[in-house]
């Protein structure tokens, strides 16, 4: 504990007592529920080592959950470069002066944001399939790219459009008095500024986005969560085992990227580049601060 | 094609709509609840002047956070409850329910810890050295400076987190338990994918989302703290 800490003062001998009084009897309590936890899992046989040993076996990794990391990826980075020009053109549309490009970019943004992806990822499939008299199925990749790109795309232009609109009005009042026209001041003097205002935002959604492949699962779209937990139980029947290490592959790509985007955050907080000051994700309709759930 | 536009199987479902909506809202609001109460448990353990109990709350934020919410209901409903044959209740539709809400309250409640968080970190620590030096003591100092300062300011991310969790409630379809995005996709089974049935649906995710937005909104306006 810093001394700094709103909630407790700098501790002294007594309250140095009573935390390491509170620190046993803590870590007696959390090793309890460990070992329950363990030990349940033992004795329902989750624990045998042959539902384990299929992870020490390099094929397992390299034919099953590489394979199905990649299909995650392929989503997450196609989706991710669609959003953020979904997100750009949105973003900028919103901000326009003109009342017939605004007001339609606003009503998409609010709408894709306002709906559950799922819907969106359902609609995709069945809509296409159900306008076309059944000719044209859409493929499982498609429609989860089509559905990431909409949904966080709106999202990323709420970012970009807090983003130009977190810069100073001097300095784009500073840009029009020397003679710069609207397009001028965006592009040189609100732009630069607002993207380093709001790159960590901009990796915190894309956790958002890598986090949301999985629903590929619900349309079986062969990603990892598919491999994980339908192929690899389906071969050694280790469904919790499976699980666990799934999620340990997600936990491990998504703290790099937390620790890219906390990166980048104090960096533009240090940063004398920008005027601007650091966005966060603007969550739905309404409210501010928060999002990313 | 004319199909693409038919209105009346939302006329002749709204009943089933109905009931899926109503499953939708008991979700949110159960594990809304139960995540308000495990993330204020979290928040308590991940400000504690004991490192143990820090490191445990960063850890579980750490891994829930980090997880997808389709892999943490499935873990729930294949895992927990299939596999390790753990029911909570012995009719299956109430079994996936609760364990539907175990899944959702579990991941919510990462998200919660995190808003309380970053509250409790917007009070200036000289509003607390002030209360200090007139003598009040620790329970005082939560109860009468820190805590309201820091409810006010988590009142618009709570917010958004409610209507993640409500948009969220969809994914409980892997989970095999029957909420309004489990009725659509039977609809579109049933009816085909049409138009009339997605904007209902979506309309309907509108009426709980807007109102909730705009509530929190107005209410963490009226109560913003002046600084």
């Amino acid at each position: 504990m810093s001394a700094t800490s709103v909630l407790y003062d700098v501790p002294g001998p007594r309250a140095r007592l009573r935390n390491n009084v509170l620190t046993l009897l803590s870590a007696i309590v959390i090793l309890g529920i460990a070992y329950l936890l363990i030990k349940g899992l033992g004795d329902k046989g989750q624990l045998a080592a042959k539902l384990w040993t299929p992870f020490l076996q390099w094929d397992v990794w390299s034919g099953q959950i590489f394979t199905g990391l990649l299909g995650t990826l392929e989503a997450a980075a196609l989706a991710a470069v669609l959003a953020l020009i979904f997100g750009v053109v949105f973003g900028l549309g919103r901000l326009s002066d003109q009342a017939w490009i605004r007001v339609p970019s606003g009503a998409i943004v609010e709408f894709f944001r306002a709906i559950p992806l799922l819907l969106l990822i359902f609609f995709i499939q069945a809509g296409v399939a159900t306008m076309s008299g059944y000719t044209i199925g859409v493929p499982a990749f498609v429609a989860v790219v089509v559905g990431l790109t909409l949904y966080n795309g709106s999202v990323l232009a709420e970012i970009f459009r807090a983003g130009v609109l977190s810069v100073p009005r001097g300095q784009s009042e500073a840009g029009y008095s020397l003679g710069l026209r609207k397009s001028g001041v965006m592009r040189l003097i609100l732009l630069p500024q607002a993207t380093t205002a709001m790159m960590p935002a901009i990796v915190s959604q894309m956790v958002v986005l890598l986090k949301d492949t999985a629903l590929g699962w619900v349309i079986a779209y062969e990603e990892l969560l598919n491999y994980g937990l339908k192929q690899i139980p389906a071969n050694f029947g280790n469904l919790i085992p499976s699980a666990i290490v799934i999620s340990l592959v997600y936990i491990a790509i998504n703290l790099v990227l937390s620790y890219v985007a906390n990166r980048l955050e104090r960096r533009s907080r240090r940063s004398r580049r920008t005027t601007a000051t650091v966005v966060t994700a603007p969550a739905a309709v309404g409210v501010s601060g928060g999002g990313g759930v | 094609m004319e199909s693409f536009f038919d209105f009346s199987p939302l006329v002749q479902e709204f009943g089933t709509i109905l009931a899926g909506f109503w499953s939708t809202i008991r979700l949110t609001l159960m594990s809304g609840l139960l995540a308000l109460i495990l993330g204020t448990i979290l928040v308590a353990m991940r400000v504690s002047p004991t490192p143990v109990l820090r490191a445990a709350g960063t850890l579980y934020v750490n891994i829930l956070r980090n997880t997808p919410l389709t892999l943490v209901l499935l873990l729930c409903a294949l895992g927990l409850s299939d596999t390790l044959q753990l029911a909570i209740s012995t009719d299956p539709g109430t079994n996936y329910y609760w364990w539907a809400t175990a899944g959702l309250s579990a991941y919510t409640a990462a998200f919660v810890c995190e808003a309380l968080r970053s509250g409790m970190n917007t009070v200036p620590v000289g509003q607390a050295e002030a209360a200090r030096a007139i003598g009040l003591t620790f329970t005082q100092t939560l109860r009468l400076v820190v805590l309201p300062q820091a409810f006010r300011s988590v009142i618009a991310p709570l917010g958004s987190i409610l209507i993640a969790l409500t948009k969220n409630t969809t994914i409980v379809i892997v989970a095999g338990y029957i909420e309004a995005s489990a009725v659509m996709k039977q609809m579109f089974d049933d009816y085909g994918g049409t138009l009339p049935i997605f904007l209902g649906f979506a309309a309907g995710y509108m009426v709980l989302t807007l109102p909730t937005g705009f509530f929190f909104g107005w209410l963490a306006k009226r109560m913003a703290v002046v600084r």
